[in-house]
């Protein structure tokens, strides 16, 4: 990567990841992978009335090379999925995957033969946006969190220490499917 | 009158009250079903567990029809008498006004043309082809349907086609209706029909290798359990279901 | 990163001959690649993810050049399996299935399976006039949303993205009236067996006459903005020309066989829900090609303003009217209120069946597990979608869930098409000729 993996953890890499983690957010491109009728929102929210373009994001670039965010917009069929991931390869660094929607989230109604149970198979997801279709307020308000998300990542020294630090609490975090006596 | 009602006796034995009205004098069974809330064996003490009905689909209608339905089948006899395949039509079915002619498979192609050509039938467009798969209906298990349309004379009518399990040919009336290419990948990608005569028949909907054909009653759905937070929903064909 | 390190972008070997995936700094290799090849043929692969195939369309081109030789379609990358799905679930929560098939016009796709239902339990004749009076604004409201995306999503793919946001600003008054009067932007599941779930809420006929109203003052827009473009025309006329034979051979209908100037619309031949007593005039358009599909389009709308006017006119008159069928096995019992935690079934609903009548808490019970049953047998009742003949054939066999549900949808069979519309043009006009096609991706793979 660039010279800013190369500082070491302290004031100066805290004030590169702030203002790099702003540059980021603010200029947030999402590549085009809409499919179904969470496509249909994602266009309306970059429509007049829910303006994506206030936070920058309203050019949805065609080439995966030039995009930062993917938002998986629809349900993934079987047929589909190779090209989901051959996309997502195609993004340079940084990158972030958004699912919209619940068929993207987790096969949402279509529990079935034909659609990927959630593009969490296929592709590491940063943020899960359940409905169907999620109203554009909803993927708006999803991709603001995103944003936070971007705005604090850490570089360099400091991200491969907060790597460490996630993986060894979700080692010895409980797993969900483990959770008894909720469902009340 | 019988002597003795044995309670496991048929109802319809044990007194002439008991028999159903049947207001279609034909019908045609393919199956049964059993069972009325799904559950099998032990842990049912309602008794609806034994309920067992007949799966009736409404039955061959008797010559003359009514209105235009009686023009189009005189129609078509005397063209495929004249096209010299006069018993192509094995019944004719008219449920809810409308009219579904049931022909045999190999006479598919000549009648399709005979019902695009002839002045009296011209049905010019097809809206294209649809499998059912009844495993239930022994012989005959995979049934194509064809819905044609007559722009002109504006009158709808379909033509059922079947085949066997065992033997899942049929012709293809690509030549006589092009817009059925798709259709007749679909249905080969979706019941594994094989159109005879189709210039490329393969898998439109599917991946191109996979495996099995998923529409037909014998492939499962294919859902995953959904799980939360200890607590899992199985998919909807391995739930318990209402018949 | 060279293609041979690339899991999806080797150079592989096929019996059709070498193919290279393109994927940036192995030029070098793909001109030496290309230089051994003797064959000037060139087949290229566009989408299924492109931004102008109008969803996940894979488009197969052979080109020589600028000129396409060869167009073929790849589709099946949506392809969901609600038909098989529908065959799980009772025939009520199949509405909510077979709407999110062509996501573009969910009330058409509603509205064509519970015909079917309908005629297979025989009552057609019983359904309540307010109920076929909404299913006709739903569906006239839905045409016009359809037919803004057509004209947005064909506008942003030649680059005129000035109709795209006009056209979802637009889009976004019926949006909000569906949202009024369903429930949902999108996907409603609102018209049921037996006619539709919910009444017209209060003031929603002020909204509608507000909406026609400012419709009548936007639409110019759009004729304004394209109808006499220059750089528009060029793009659009004479190009995708498919003639009444070729429409009616390839079984093609809508706007497109419209444009061939054969006046066809189920609406006026075959009509359902009362349209037989609403006037509206068919468009067409005598030149075949897509700018006769976008005037077809844009006339369209102003003809379902006329329609929903004349509908809300109707409305006005049917204060208090039922909206479902009054035999109560099959009326969808409940009425859906927000309460103090959440939407459920409203109070009074709840009063009626708990302490007034035992035959309703019956009802409601059965309906809301088991479901109805349809009578055995099969029924196809086509609608008039905005992209053309859309048939749900629903076959029964006397049990609470469809034993097969197909639809027969206008994109799939119109997309067939391209082919024909394509070879021979260039490769900028086969993206025109799909748009004027305006297939919905999700209807063409269900």
């Amino acid at each position: 990567m660039g010279i800013e993996e190369k500082l070491p953890s302290g004031v100066l890499l805290t004030t590169v990841e702030g203002v790099a983690g702003y540059m980021r957010k603010a200029s947030f491109w999402p590549a085009t992978f809409g499919l179904a009728c969470c496509a249909i929102e994602m266009m309306t929210s970059g429509g007049p009335k829910y303006d994506l373009a206030r936070f920058g994001m309203e050019v949805f670039r065609a080439s995966p090379r030039q995009a930062d965010l993917m938002i998986v917009a629809g349900r993934v069929s079987q047929k589909m999925a190779p090209v989901l991931r051959q996309i997502y390869d195609q993004m340079p660094e940084p990158k972030w995957v958004l699912a919209m929607g619940v068929c993207a989230s987790s096969g949402g109604m279509f529990n079935n033969y034909a659609i990927v149970q959630g593009v969490d198979h296929v592709v590491p997801v940063d943020m899960y946006l359940p409905g169907c279709p999620p109203r554009p307020e909803m993927l708006i308000d999803a991709i603001l969190k995103l944003h936070e998300q971007v705005q604090t990542k850490k570089l360099g020294a400091n991200r491969l220490a907060e790597i460490e630090e996630r993986e060894n609490a979700a080692l010895k975090a409980l797993p969900t499917s483990d959770m008894k006596g909720l469902l009340r | 009158m019988s002597d003795e009602k044995a309670p496991d006796q048929a109802a319809v034995d044990q007194s002439p009250e008991n028999a159903p009205a049947t207001t279609d004098p034909e019908v045609h069974a393919v199956g049964v079903r059993s069972g009325m809330f799904g559950v099998k064996g032990s842990g049912d003490t309602s008794g609806y567990g034994g309920l067992v009905q007949p799966v009736v689909l409404p039955g061959a209608a008797q010559r003359p029809f009514d209105g235009w339905h009686e023009e189009v089948a005189s129609a078509l006899d005397v063209a495929l008498a004249a096209g010299g395949v006069e018993h192509a039509v094995e019944s004719v079915v008219i449920h809810r006004r409308e009219i579904t002619f049931h022909i045999r498979r190999e006479d598919l192609p000549a009648v399709a043309q005979v019902l695009r050509d002839d002045p009296r039938l011209r049905f010019e467009f097809c809206a294209g082809v649809n499998g059912v798969h009844y495993p239930a209906d022994t012989g005959r298990e995979l049934h194509a349907v064809y819905h044609l349309l007559s722009m002109t004379h504006n009158r709808r009518i379909r033509v059922e086609v079947t085949a066997p399990d065992s033997d899942p040919h049929i012709p293809s009336i690509v030549t006589v209706y092009p817009t059925v290419d798709w259709h007749e990948r679909e249905t080969y990608d979706m019941f594994g029909l094989i159109f005879d005569g189709h210039p490329a028949l393969t898998r439109i909907l599917m991946p191109d290798d996979w495996p099995g054909h998923p529409q037909r009653k014998d492939y499962p759905l294919g859902g995953i359990p959904v799980e939360y937070k200890g607590g899992s929903v199985p998919p909807p064909d391995q739930r318990r279901s209402y018949n | 990163m060279s293609t041979t390190e690339d899991l999806y972008a080797g150079t592989s070997e096929t019996s059709e001959g070498r193919v290279f995936t393109v994927t940036g700094q192995d030029w070098d290799q793909i001109a030496e690649g290309l230089a051994e090849e003797v064959e000037e043929r060139i087949v290229v692969n566009m989408g299924p993810q492109h931004p102008s195939t109008h969803g996940v369309l894979r488009l197969i081109l052979e080109i020589e050049g600028e000129t396409v030789s060869e167009a073929r379609c790849g589709i099946g990358y949506l392809h969901t399996g609600i038909e098989k799905n529908m065959e799980y679930r009772s025939w009520v929560q199949g509405v909510t299935f077979c709407t999110r098939m062509d996501y573009l016009s969910p009330l058409f796709n509603e509205a064509t399976y519970v015909f079917g239902v309908e005629r297979l339990l025989d009552i057609e004749d019983d359904v309540p006039e307010k109920a076929q009076v909404m299913r006709v604004l739903l569906m006239e409201l839905n045409r016009i949303s359809s037919h803004l995306v057509a004209i947005a999503t064909g506008g942003m793919e030649i680059g005129a993205l000035t109709v795209m946001t006009i056209g979802f600003r637009e889009r976004e008054l019926v949006l909000d009236l569906f949202e009024l009067i369903t429930g949902l932007r999108m996907n409603h599941a609102f018209i049921r067996p037996g006619g539709v779930a919910q009444d017209l809420p209060p003031g929603a006929l002020d909204e509608i006459r507000g909406f026609v109203a400012l419709m009548k003052k936007r639409l110019p827009e759009y004729a304004a903005l394209c109808n006499a473009n220059p750089i528009f025309k060029a793009r659009l006329e004479g190009v995708g020309h498919l003639d009444l034979e070729g429409c009616l051979a390839l079984g093609l209908t809508g706007p497109v066989l419209r444009s061939t100037g054969y006046p066809w619309d189920l609406r006026k031949s075959e009509p359902y829900s009362g349209y037989e007593t609403y006037d509206f005039e068919v468009q067409t358009w005598d030149t075949a090609d897509a700018y006769g599909r976008f005037r077809i389009r844009l006339n369209e709308m102003w003809e379902s303003l006329k329609l929903i006017e004349q509908a809300a006119d109707r409305l006005a008159g049917l204060e208090g009217a039922p909206v479902m069928v009054d035999d109560k096995k099959i009326a969808w019992p409940s009425q859906l209120a927000i309460g103090s935690d959440g939407m459920g079934n409203s109070l009074d609903h709840i009063r009626h069946i708990m302490g007034e009548s035992m035959e309703a808490l019956i009802h409601h019970f059965k309906l809301v597990t088991e479901g109805f049953r349809v009578p055995a047998g099969q029924a196809y009742v086509p609608v008039e979608s905005p992209r053309g003949e859309l048939g749900a054939h629903v076959v029964s066999d006397g049990g609470t869930r469809p034993f097969r549900a197909h639809f027969r949808d206008p994109s799939f069979t119109n997309l067939q098409a391209t082919s024909v519309m394509s070879e021979g043009g260039m490769i900028a006009d086969v993206i025109v000729a799909i748009a004027s096609i305006d297939p919905v991706m999700g209807g063409v793979d269900r």
